[in-house]
């Protein structure tokens, strides 16, 4: 395949999307985790909240999301800067609303995940680290957050394999990742079917990369049950 | 912050227009991956392994590279061919985006069904196979008789996602020019500047068809399954 030395362009395109996509999950890790939180709180206020983000989120599709807070961004956020007095122009990159957009999917698809695997922990855990005398904090760190990541994980690296096909999306507000790599460089060669195929493998790569990565971090989080399944 | 609906109002519809795009590839794109998913699904869960390979390698692909990349590679990519230029049979479907966007869509969500509908074959009681077997039916009744229906039936929710996730992917549209609801609002902002309130309004489109289509499979999953409620 004749790239025409474009290969250290989509080269250096592979690492702005893993970048990015890298960035975005621990956007999203943390709003997931928040998310359920507030999901499965006492308060009702909170459970609104987290209904109403993962229902919005979840109903958009990511290329109106990634347009949104991409365009959207500055006039929003000068709109709330200007309630406190400062008016300034407020700009989002496409990194930044990649980032943003991306996490903001992300955590509205983890915070059922992580629900989910809330539940799973024995109720009993909870009210003996509360009968030591552990603190709400403490509990949730030391109890809940370790035996959370193990049951959440499968569920959390097929986000991961999505988001990961999404960055392709920020293309689109002209973030230099793979494909926009390939758009210029067919732009430059008119062969749009040799750089677009060329993507595809990259991504083909990546996937399963990242598929042999998960497998890893699934058999380190399973260690202490290996003996008890086999 | 000045939130203008009257400028929502002045180009609903326009975004209307849109949607009725929208809805159309995603229902369009939907049953043709449905058509293509069966061979591949039912040739994935085959005992043979020659016969598991090659549907295996379309849907390793069609899984493992993005939408976009899809879209590009039938719209952008095939026209490199000057075969496929001057085919006559070809060409008048391949130059024009919306052809391409319902290959591609189609072909992508056919990768994905055919995943759904392989599970809900395995997922199909070894019992009711062999009792089947038991009363005489050849391979090609107990195909149609006993495992698609009930397969059907399990796989159903699971293609209710897909739906609404093609729902989703079909915004993607909208980058091959195609004016469906993003590309519409996409144009209606170019000529107002007023993205907030543009932009909003075509989520809250999405919003309500994602909730008539998700509405409308609780329906077919209630007929459907209408011989299970008194057990119930």
């Amino acid at each position: 395949m004749n790239l025409h030395g474009f290969g250290p362009q989509l080269l250096q395109g592979t690492l702005m999307t893993v970048r990015l996509a890298l960035s975005a999950v621990s956007v999203g890790l943390v709003l997931g985790l928040l998310g359920a939180i507030a999901k499965s709180s006492r308060h009702a206020a909170l459970r609104l909240l987290g209904e109403g983000y993962t229902t919005i989120v979840r109903g958009i599709p990511e290329l109106l999301m990634v347009l949104i807070v991409y365009f959207g961004s500055s006039t929003m956020i000068g709109a709330v800067l200007r309630q406190f007095g400062i008016d300034t122009y407020v700009e989002l990159g496409p990194f930044l609303s990649g980032t943003v957009a991306l996490g903001l999917t992300f955590g509205a698809y983890a915070t059922e995940v992580f629900r989910g695997a809330l539940l799973t922990v024995p109720r009993g855990q909870i009210e003996a680290a509360q009968s030591l005398g552990l603190g709400r904090w403490h509990c949730f760190h030391r109890i809940v957050l370790p035996q959370l990541w193990r049951i959440a994980l499968p569920g959390l690296g097929n986000l991961f394999m999505v988001l990961l096909k999404d960055t392709a999306l920020i293309s689109v507000v002209g973030l230099d990742e793979i494909m926009r790599k390939a758009q210029i460089a067919v732009g430059d060669t008119r062969e749009p079917f040799t750089f677009y195929g060329c993507a595809a493998l990259i991504y083909l790569g990546l996937t399963v990369l990242t598929s042999g990565g998960l497998m890893a971090l699934e058999h380190r989080a399973n260690r202490g049950y290996r003996r008890a399944r086999s | 912050m000045s939130f203008d609906t009257g400028v929502i109002l002045d180009n609903f519809p326009k975004l209307l227009t849109g949607a009725v795009l929208t809805v159309q590839l995603v229902a369009l794109s939907g049953l043709g991956g449905l058509a293509l998913a069966f061979p591949i699904g039912i040739a994935r869960s085959s005992r043979r392994p020659w016969v598991r390979a090659l549907p295996w390698c379309y849907i390793f692909f069609f899984r493992g590279t993005p939408l976009l990349v899809q879209l590009f590679l039938v719209y952008y990519g095939l026209s490199q061919f000057s075969a496929i230029r001057h085919s006559e049979l070809l060409w008048p479907y391949l130059r024009d985006p919306y052809w391409c966007a319902l290959i591609a869509m189609s072909m992508n969500t056919a990768a994905y069904i055919a995943e759904i509908l392989r599970g809900a074959l395995q997922a199909v009681p070894r019992g009711e196979i062999e009792a089947a077997i038991a009363v005489g039916m050849s391979k090609g009744q107990i195909l149609r008789r006993i495992l698609v229906p009930r397969a059907v039936r399990i796989g159903l929710p699971a293609y209710s996602n897909e739906v609404i996730l093609m729902l989703k992917g079909s915004a993607l549209a909208s980058t091959i020019t195609l004016l469906e609801l993003t590309g519409m609002a996409r144009t209606i902002i170019a000529e107002t500047y007023m993205p907030v309130e543009i932009f909003l309004a075509a989520g809250a489109c999405y919003l309500a068809i994602s909730f008539l289509m998700v509405r409308t499979f609780k329906l077919a999953e209630n007929i459907l399954n209408r011989h299970l409620r008194h057990a119930r």
